[in-house]
């Protein structure tokens, strides 16, 4: 009878307290409060302790039976004493393992990495944001005894509750009252990330990550979460010696894997989770239907940064105006629904023509890699297309999803370079990356390899490719570039273009601007629908062959582009003349070209 | 051991069981008996309590004593319940019990409610009783479904010597629902009990049949559980049945049961059974008492076999956007190496979960468990296919509001229309290809015809899509792929041969020679889509001609020879030679196929851009609202893909359609009308082959309507439905006329005919030149020309040569021409 009282209380107050905790991390400030994963090294963070990690499912392990609440027995006193087992990874001494009164409870475990391919000037910035944190430095924590629960005490969040439910219900543990509650040493937590000495493959999406991984133990509501998401997670910090044990019957490729050493792989178990619809710091971080304040500020200021960073593009891009309308509006793009098979809103963009001196392509990434959150540049040479893996593989041996490097998250820019390629011969996993490009682009989904099977998963990649000539790659859209540069001032001012930099207060509105404009709702009203309808039978009547339904699809979202880019949610007849208009400046460009140049396809 | 094996007759629990009493079993269940026999027997044998078969002496049973009992490693290895006191048995805990049966069964397996005797009575009379008169199932093959079937079972027993006894748990559920209550919920002890039980009954029954050891009992198909997503702390400990894919296995284990140890001093030997994982060594021997001197001897100690065998979720279980979970399950005894990886599987088991230590010198344990599943039973869900049987083994469960949702809307009368346009929303109009399609994912009835040497008869419908570039064929091939519960989508310009069909490779771990299969064995009973057909080596086709006609694929290479099943149906897209389709052009000429090939499609369809302005106003509203309206008002509109889904795959497991009278002559009526038009022209428009797909189809628009019966209305439809593909692929552009002969030879009629004419007229003009042995091409082709009042081009004077060179009346060589007569 002890017990089910027991029990009754408990349920009662974890539900109690995660909602306790989910009220105060809603609100701005309590959030900044939270150090966070990503920017404090791990070893000046105190164990036990509240943080947040902003990251993406990498994989997702087997649901594990843990002891939920569970009695232990102390020799000494013949004293029972019921404990609960959530939130953390070790139990207590003395285990009774024949009580009736175990509970067993599952969660479950995703593998976490920091948000693949996020940009410097991304982490700089929230790093900046975030409050101090008031952790306690506590080098030799390995010292420290275990306490209950209530060391995220030293949140100021902290309810009082919790000390109550457990000081109230037994008698154990009366030391932690008097301990380290209110020690918080301010530290200045150095900005560069602690580079993980890392023998152990942490299994990043991209070569030359670096951040902490995470093992994320989540309590409730597992099904809700997805392989790539993004999320910002609020838990308890653990980094338990003895958690990296021997788990007696796995092998030990497996071990290495599900149980990494602590101090290299953290687990987090989760109080909270925040799907993030972006990683933009610029950004408030909840969507902007809430935001009204925001959105109607930024509105009405789209128009002229979209001008101003017309004119920035076009000057990066040779001087080509056309061009840079059109990388504005790749810039935007996002899959925002899907009919059966078909990705709606995806525009991928070839840009054709693209000089190969002075390493152009380079330059044109890192001047998008300023802009937008998180990219990724992949150089097509033959070298990295038959040695990379691109598509994420289940390791059987492991147990675990070997990441690829098309594991992205959402609106991630994929930054394709073939003027890299040269001549040469596609082995078998060339040829299987070249497939794996070609669905991502044209379906926005990537096979993930199970062996024995393969698994889709739907993505949402902003894939830019940039060639000489047109792509061997299938896109929405090609655009010649067409250079206003001569040829001979060509090296000059390439080193020119990145000379310099923008002001960092423009860039971060060139930042918000691709940010915000991305997440607007957009709608056409029935009336336009019908000039619009009107004016594709037009188009067909004149010359059925000038048009096909393909065309309108694109078309359709270059107007749907265009209205986002000019802050419009809706669609109008002049945006969409003006589609129409750049849509034929474009297909006259490729016709002139291929009249001057015989050979282009 | 096989010596003692005649009963003795000596015990009294033996007399109890005399055949009047198994037979007469009222009296075999009075309670009183009961009572005698549990009071006779378990207060002077523990046994009864722990879990019996675990151990290794025989039981007391006499008859059964002769043949040594196997160990269940699978039900004891990890814990053992604790054997009880009965005197101290506290009342409370099995009060509900006891007040329910009389004071003599309140003797229960410590921590259930479980009663040995009555377990073991009820079970002997499920196994004595059970009929199950509609059994489908293929391991029922032979019996006769009138008579009990698990005594038929055990009789099989006697003669094949094989101790195994399968029991479907579905059975002992439809018999005694208490019984599989407990089977579930206490699987450790009462499969022990069943054990018991079916020896006796056995050795009863059969007193000389001699069994290698006792037979054990294999529970299977527990309907508690389907899917590893859907295990819980609550099935610990439980019988579960899930299904999965065996992704790995490891090598054999030798666990020990029971450690034998000697003393130094005396060579006393003594035996140590192993507790949950711990062999508790003896500190002094019994016989000697000398401390610390028995050494354990690993050669007389007993192992079992163990293996670990993972197995995965299979693919269609899991929801969009997870990883599959894994679950290790441990198989024992003969049940190592029962299964491979690759394999799919049912796993009939307990679940169990063990804590795990930290370390094993601490007593602090992490907090997590480690789960596994002892395996007892597998059954391999794919074995079927292999022999070719029927495909019911993957039979989805559909639930009665399912199953009543479905037929309501088969019930509707435009369910064909419903369905057709439910199928890829997003493609605009192609109604009648949608239609072919639809037809083809329900596909015709099986017919097997091997009695008279023809074998088995397609059932699959063959669908090729050709048209104008960017008419959405991949999106419809895309579409179908994500549909299909087993569907494979490759392109042409990608695969080769071995990609489609099958490759011998060397294990990495094994280094044995291993055949992977390739896209069309994968797609057995699905559908492969082909994109790019056009764009396909010869070589690569040549292996379709067998797939599409005779669902075979033959392999031979590496040592390995062997025939596979291919019952796929193949949807392929083309693309025309020129990249855009030229209509003065026949469909041969258009996709360049070989007509052997095409002729093995049973429809297909152009997909064309038609050039008009009301359908151009349609297209363009379907594109915007496409882009425009919200996913709701998108889902309102059509059926939901899961329903569609679940409606064929009903279809194509419950209904198979036979042709009705009138069908059967509706069908004589179309074909012997098809032959008929071609026969006015002096052509034959229809081959034997038609009438075949003409069958097909009717039989799937008949499984559309979930109708048992082929009517007229189904050879209507299919009737227009091949005549609209005809009209669309096989009119011969000259004429206007539809012409199978295209698609069958390659080539209209009219134009075989027209190539005659120019033999002959070029034979004609070369006769009139008099005796010359030798003249010019050039020369030649000018004066046909001249001659002749169509136009001649060099294609068609080339085809005249070589037909004039086959009836060796000329040779060509180089640019002259020689008579040869």
């Amino acid at each position: 009878m002890f017990a089910s009282s027991q029990n009754g209380a408990d349920s009662g107050w974890e539900a109690k307290a995660v909602e306790f905790f989910k009220d105060h991390l809603k609100e701005k400030e309590a959030r900044t409060l939270v150090p966070s994963l990503n920017d404090v090294p791990l070893h000046y963070l105190k164990p036990n302790s509240l943080v947040k990690f902003r990251c993406l499912i990498q994989d997702m392990f087997d649901p594990e039976f843990y002891m939920g609440v569970y009695e232990t027995v102390d020799p000494r006193l013949k004293a029972k004493v019921l404990r609960c087992g959530k939130y953390r990874d070790v139990t207590e001494c003395g285990v009774d393992f024949n009580s009736r009164n175990t509970v067993t409870a599952e969660r479950q475990t995703f593998y976490c990495v920091p948000v693949p391919g996020e940009n410097t000037w991304v982490k700089d910035i929230s790093s900046q944001a975030r409050v101090v944190p008031s952790t306690s430095y506590a080098p030799s924590r390995q010292k420290r005894s275990y306490e209950e629960d209530d060391d995220m005490d030293d949140m100021d969040t902290q309810p009082q509750k919790q000390r109550e439910t457990h000081g109230g219900s037994q008698t154990h543990s009366e030391q932690h009252h008097g301990n380290g509650d209110c020690k918080r040493q301010e530290t200045e937590a150095p900005s560069n990330q602690t580079a993980s000495a890392s023998h152990l493959d942490l299994n990043f999406p991209l070569p030359g990550e670096k951040g902490p991984s995470c093992l994320v133990k989540v309590y409730q509501d597992w099904d809700g979460f997805k392989l790539n998401d993004v999320l910002e997670v609020f838990g308890i910090l653990s980094v338990n010696h003895t958690t990296s044990c021997l788990l007696f019957v796995c092998t030990a490729e497996e071990q290495r894997v599900h149980c990494p050493p602590a101090s290299l792989v953290p687990r987090l178990h989760m109080l909270y989770a925040k799907p993030l619809p972006h990683n933009n710091p610029l950004l408030p971080p909840t969507g902007l239907e809430d935001n009204s304040a925001f959105l109607s500020s930024t509105l009405s200021e789209m128009a002229s940064v979209r001008a101003e960073l017309l004119a920035y593009f076009t000057h990066v891009l040779l001087g080509d105006a056309l061009a840079a309308e059109y990388l504005i509006l790749h810039l935007i793009s996002t899959v925002y629904a899907r009919r059966d098979v078909l990705p709606l809103g995806k525009f991928t963009l070839n840009l054709s023509g693209c000089p190969t001196a002075a390493s152009y392509t380079e330059r044109l990434y890192q001047i998008i890699q300023q802009l937008v959150p998180s990219s990724f540049y992949l150089p097509m040479s033959l070298q990295n297309m038959n040695q990379m893996r691109l598509v994420p593989k289940k390791d059987y041996v492991a147990n675990r999803l070997v990441s690829g490097a098309l594991q992205l998250a959402r609106n991630t820019s994929l930054f394709l370079d073939e003027t890299q390629l040269e001549q040469g011969q596609l082995d078998t996993t060339g040829v299987r990356n070249v497939t794996a490009l070609g669905n991502l682009i044209s379906w926005q989904k990537v096979d993930y390899d199970f062996n024995y099977h393969q698994m889709e998963f739907p993505c949402n990649i902003n894939v830019v490719i940039a060639s000489e000539g047109r792509s061997l790659l299938p896109s929405d859209c090609q655009i010649r570039l067409q250079s206003q540069v001569a040829p001979a001032h060509m090296d000059e001012y390439l080193s020119a273009v990145h000379m310099h930099p923008q002001a960092s207060s423009q860039l971060n509105k060139f930042r918000m601007y691709l940010s915000v404009a991305r997440q607007l709702d957009y709608s056409i009203s029935d009336e336009v629908t019908k000039s619009v309808e009107d004016d594709f039978v037009d188009m067909r009547k004149d010359d059925p062959q000038s048009v096909s339904a393909e065309d309108f699809h694109r078309l359709l979202v270059v107007a749907r582009l265009l209205s986002l880019s000019l802050g419009q949610t809706s669609l109008s007849t002049d945006t969409w003349s003006r589609a129409k208009h750049l849509d034929m400046l474009r297909t006259s460009r490729m016709e002139q070209h291929k009249c001057v140049n015989g050979n282009e396809p | 051991s096989t010596g003692d094996l005649m009963p003795m007759p000596t015990s009294p629990a033996t007399d109890m069981l005399s055949p009047a009493a198994a037979q007469d079993t009222s009296l075999f269940s009075s309670p009183r008996n009961c009572l005698h026999r549990c009071a006779k027997l378990d207060m002077s044998s523990p046994l009864m309590y722990g879990t019996p078969s675990s151990r290794v002496e025989g039981t007391p049973r006499s008859s059964v004593r002769g043949t040594p009992a196997r160990q269940r490693a699978d039900l004891g290895s990890v814990r053992k319940a604790p054997q009880v006191d009965l005197q101290s048995e506290p009342a409370g805990a099995d009060g509900a019990v006891a007040s329910e049966s009389n004071a003599g069964q309140r003797l229960v397996i410590w921590g259930t409610d479980v009663n040995v005797g009555t377990c073991k009575e009820k079970f002997q009379r499920f196994l004595q009783r059970f009929i199950d008169p509609t059994s489908t199932e293929d391991e029922n093959a032979g019996l006769d479904l009138n008579e009990p079937l698990y005594m038929q079972k055990l009789e099989e027993i006697s003669v094949v010597g094989d101790p195994v006894l399968n029991v479907n748990c579905l059975h002992v559920q439809s018999f005694d629902a208490e019984l599989y209550r407990q089977l579930i919920c206490y699987p450790q002890e009462v499969i022990p009990t069943f054990d018991m039980a079916v020896n006796e009954l056995f050795f009863e029954r059969f007193p000389d049949s001699i069994l290698e050891y006792q037979i054990q009992v294999r529970p299977y198909n527990a309907l508690k559980t389907r899917n590893m997503r859907s295990l819980n702390p609550e099935d610990i400990d439980q019988l579960i049945t899930i299904s999965g894919m065996v992704i790995r296995t490891s090598q054999l284990i030798p666990e020990m049961q029971e450690a034998f140890f000697q003393c130094h001093v005396c060579a006393y030997s003594t035996r140590v059974e192993v507790d949950r994982g711990r062999i508790a060594e003896p500190a002094v021997c019994r016989h000697c008492n000398t401390t610390h001197s028995l050494a354990l001897v690993h050669n007389r100690s007993a192992f079992s076999d163990k293996q670990m065998v993972k197995i995965q979720e299979s693919p269609e279980d899991m929801p969009a956007g997870q990883t599959p979970h894994t679950t290790v399950v441990y198989a024992h005894n003969d049940l190592v190496d029962k299964v491979q990886p690759g394999d799919r599987v049912n796993i009939t088991g307990i679940y169990r979960a063990v804590p795990m230590r930290v370390n094993p010198r601490q007593s602090n344990v992490k907090s997590v468990y480690k789960t596994h599943i002892d395996a007892i039973h597998f059954r391999k869900t794919d074995e079927k296919r292999l022999h070719g049987l029927d495909e019911d083994a993957e039979q989805k469960l559909f639930t009665e509001d399912r199953v009543q949702t479905l037929k309501e809307l088969a019930a509707k009368p435009d369910v064909y229309e419903r369905l057709s346009s439910a199928l890829a929303p997003s493609i605009y109009e192609h109604e009648d290809i949608k239609k072919g399609i639809l037809l083809q994912l329900f596909g015709g009835t099986r017919k097997d015809f091997s009695q008279t040497g023809r074998g088995h008869f397609r059932a699959e419908v063959n669908i090729l899509l050709c048209g104008d570039p960017g008419t959405s064929k991949s999106q419809l091939l895309q579409y179908v792929y994500n549909l299909v519960p087993r569907g494979q989508y490759t392109s042409g310009k990608g695969s080769s041969a071995v990609g489609l069909t099958a490759y011998v490779m060397k294990d990495p771990e094994t280094r044995q020679l291993v055949l992977q299969t390739g896209a069309l064995v994968l797609s057995d009973n699905g559908i492969c889509c082909i994109d790019e057909f056009d764009k396909m080596s010869d070589n690569t086709r040549s292996v379709l001609h067998e797939v599409m006609e005779q669902q075979t694929l033959s392999i031979a290479k590496a040592g390995i020879i062997c025939q596979l099943n291919a019952r796929t149906a193949v949807l392929a897209a083309a693309n025309p030679v020129e990249s855009q389709w030229n209509p003065k052009k026949t469909t041969i000429e258009n996709i360049q196929l070989p007509h052997t090939l095409l002729s093995r499609f049973d429809l297909i369809f152009l997909m064309l851009d038609p050039q008009d302005e009301a359908y151009d106003r349609r297209l363009a509203h379907h594109l915007v609202s496409l882009y425009y309206q919200s996913e709701e008002q998108m889902e309102e509109e059509f059926l939901d893909m899961a329903v569609l889904r679940d409606y064929i795959a009903y279809a194509r497991t419950y209904i198979n359609p036979r042709l009705s009278e009138e069908a059967s002559q509706a069908l004589i009526e179309a074909y012997v009308d098809m032959r008929k038009i071609g026969s006015g022209r002096g052509m034959v428009s229809a081959y034997p082959r038609q009438l075949e797909s003409l069958i097909r189809l009717a039989e799937a628009h008949a499984k559309v309507r979930f109708s048992e019966k082929v009517e007229t209305i189904d050879v209507e439809e299919a009737k227009r439905l091949h005549r609209e593909a005809l009209k669309q692929s096989a009119t011969d552009p000259r004429t206007g006329f539809v012409d199978i002969s295209i698609l069958t030879t390659g080539m209209s009629a009219t134009a075989r005919k027209r190539k005659e004419e120019v033999a002959q007229a070029l034979k004609k003009l070369i006769q009139s030149k008099g005796k010359t042995p030798a003249m010019k091409y050039q020369q030649l082709l000018e004066d046909l020309r001249g001659q002749s009042e169509t136009a001649i081009t060099r294609e068609l004077f080339d085809e005249a040569l070589r037909a004039l060179a086959d009836e060796d009346y000329l040779t060509v060589t180089g640019k002259t021409v020689r008579l040869l007569a």
